[in-house]
């Protein structure tokens, strides 16, 4: 307990707030690697997983091949590439994104996957091209399982980066190795309760963005009106595409 | 008009589904295509808009090859009515029906006023104009379809199986209306089910097909049901069982009809229409 009053001491610590090396600092750095990483892995991610959801072609590969960037161990991945491109934050750029695509290639391919057939089937019978099925119909009802996907990605990272202290000067995890090294415990701790914070404080507004994308019309459903002689279940979505993929 | 000329569908995984089809679908008639699941009927339908291309033969709309024109056109010039309505459920009912003209590049307000009057002319309140599909009954679903399928005045109207899916009441509500669309707007409709009875209500040309979209019969209702070609055909119709041979029995102080197993079949009235003369209106 004494450890945690110390933590909790040393996050308070005004000392801890100045210059380069401060609390503020490296949780911009952080956030900052954060976003850039997920981003990459989004730009990546999300035109493979639009065209494999779209296509329905690819999906085996695309699982396989998922399956096997998330068996890699990061930081078994950080120092390969680190030893490859030097110290700094190319390595952990790399390792990080690898890291957050399959997640949000998932989202993105099965956030398609989980639209109904007949709705994808009339909107091409009454003459939409292609292009306009994925942009109208396909983006805006597969939407909540990507952001369902980058919350998960995105989740990884934040704890994660931590990682990148280890080969730069850089983020939250600066605390932990420092710590470490020093032997001081409540700078270790202090740092990780800071990693946590910001984790949550994510979750928390993605929990929010991700109740905001779903589709007016699909969230809404049912309200008291008159369903009364209705003999199927309303079309398409139910409430299970607004869980996550995990 | 519509024409198929020798038409076959040979899917990838082998299946023939369709195999030497011909026949001319007349204009400003309704042509219902009916057979059990495998026959192809819903393949035909949906060769007409070019969801599916032939593997053999050619089908002629008014006289040019549907194969030279660009499939998106095409789909946008024809009306379309589905099974389970095929409603985006991310819109509301004013902005699926506006959705093809929005798409041919229609002015936004034109398309909400015309789609405001298409709710009138499939009998929706205007007040359901902004909800969603999921807060439609299937009834209410399916006349949204119709009037989405109507929006571009088409010429073709293409109808799936569309009351398939709604229970008998609201179907045959629905069927009723299709009578009085169709009197009022003269489409070229090719409609596809299962259901023989609803096959004879709607069509004028009723086309009966066996497995592989093979012609069993062609004709309007009362040849079929006078003339029916082949077993197959008066099994399909009922004629065998004696569903369709009728004879009047009085009971109890009214003419009764009855099939040849002994099955009430109805009551015999006097017509009621605009012929009928009020004295010899049945009693209820």
């Amino acid at each position: 307990m004494n450890l945690f009053v110390d933590a909790l001491n040393w996050i308070l610590d005004p000392a801890n707030y100045v210059g380069p090396g401060g609390i503020p600092v490296r949780l911009i750095e952080h956030l900052g690697f954060t976003l850039v990483a997920v981003s990459l892995a989004a730009l990546i991610a999300v035109p493979i997983g639009f065209l494999i959801g779209h296509t329905g072609r690819g999906r085996g590969l695309a699982v396989a091949v998922s399956g096997g960037l998330r068996a890699i161990p990061t930081l078994g991945l950080l120092t390969l590439v680190a030893l490859w491109v030097g110290i700094g934050l190319g390595a952990p750029y790399v390792a990080l994104t690898i890291l957050a695509i399959p997640p949000i290639l998932a989202g993105a391919y099965s956030g398609f996957e989980v639209i109904d057939r007949a709705v994808i089937d009339s909107a091409r019978s009454v003459g939409m091209s292609e292009a306009q099925i994925v942009r109208t119909v396909e983006v805006p009802l597969g939407l909540p399982l990507l952001i369902a996907g980058i919350r998960s990605a995105t989740l990884q990272v934040v704890a994660t980066a931590t990682l990148a202290a280890y080969v730069a000067d850089f983020g939250l995890g600066r605390f932990l190795f420092a710590g470490l090294k020093t032997r001081d415990y409540a700078e270790m701790l202090g740092g990780s309760l800071l990693v946590i914070l910001l984790a949550l404080t994510l979750e928390g507004i993605f929990t929010v963005v991700q109740r905001l994308v779903v589709p007016r019309g699909v969230a809404a459903g049912r309200p008291p009106v008159d369903r009364s002689r209705s003999a199927r279940p309303g079309p398409g979505m139910d409430p299970a595409i607004t869980k996550g993929t995990h | 008009m519509i024409e198929f000329r020798s038409v076959s569908k040979q899917f990838p995984d082998g299946t023939l589904a369709v195999d030497d089809f011909s026949l001319t679908l007349p204009s400003h008639q309704t042509t219902v295509l009916v057979g059990s699941s495998g026959s192809g009927k819903t393949t035909l339908l949906r060769m007409i808009n070019r969801m599916v291309d032939p593997s053999a033969g050619t089908i002629e709309i008014d006289g040019s090859d549907i194969a030279a024109l660009e499939p998106v056109k095409l789909r946008r010039s024809i009306g379309y009515v589905m099974q389970n309505s095929g409603l985006l459920p991310h819109r509301t009912v004013i902005d699926n029906v506006a959705t093809v003209p929005l798409l041919r590049g229609v002015p936004r307000k034109t398309a909400r006023t015309e789609a405001l009057s298409l709710l009138d002319t499939v009998g929706l309140d205007r007040t359901l104009a902004d909800r969603y599909p999921s807060q439609l009954s299937g009834g209410q679903q399916q006349r949204v379809g119709v009037a989405r399928g109507l929006a571009v005045n088409p010429n073709i109207l293409l109808m799936d199986e569309p009351f398939g899916a709604v229970d008998p009441i609201v179907r045959a509500e629905l069927q009723q209306e299709l009578i009085r669309l169709q009197s009022e707007l003269g489409k070229t409709v090719v409609f596809v089910t299962h259901d023989i009875e609803e096959a004879f209500l709607l069509g004028d040309q009723v086309v009966i097909l066996r497995d592989g979209g093979r012609i069993a019969q062609v004709g309007s209702p009362s040849d079929i049901l006078s003339n029916p070609a082949d077993d197959f055909v008066a099994s399909f119709v009922g004629a065998d069982r004696g569903k369709r041979a009728l004879h009047v029995e009085r009971r109890g102080g009214s003419d009764i009809l009855v099939d040849t197993e002994g099955r009430l079949a109805g009551v015999l009235v006097a017509p009621t229409g605009p012929e009928a003369s009020p004295d010899h209106r049945a009693p209820q």
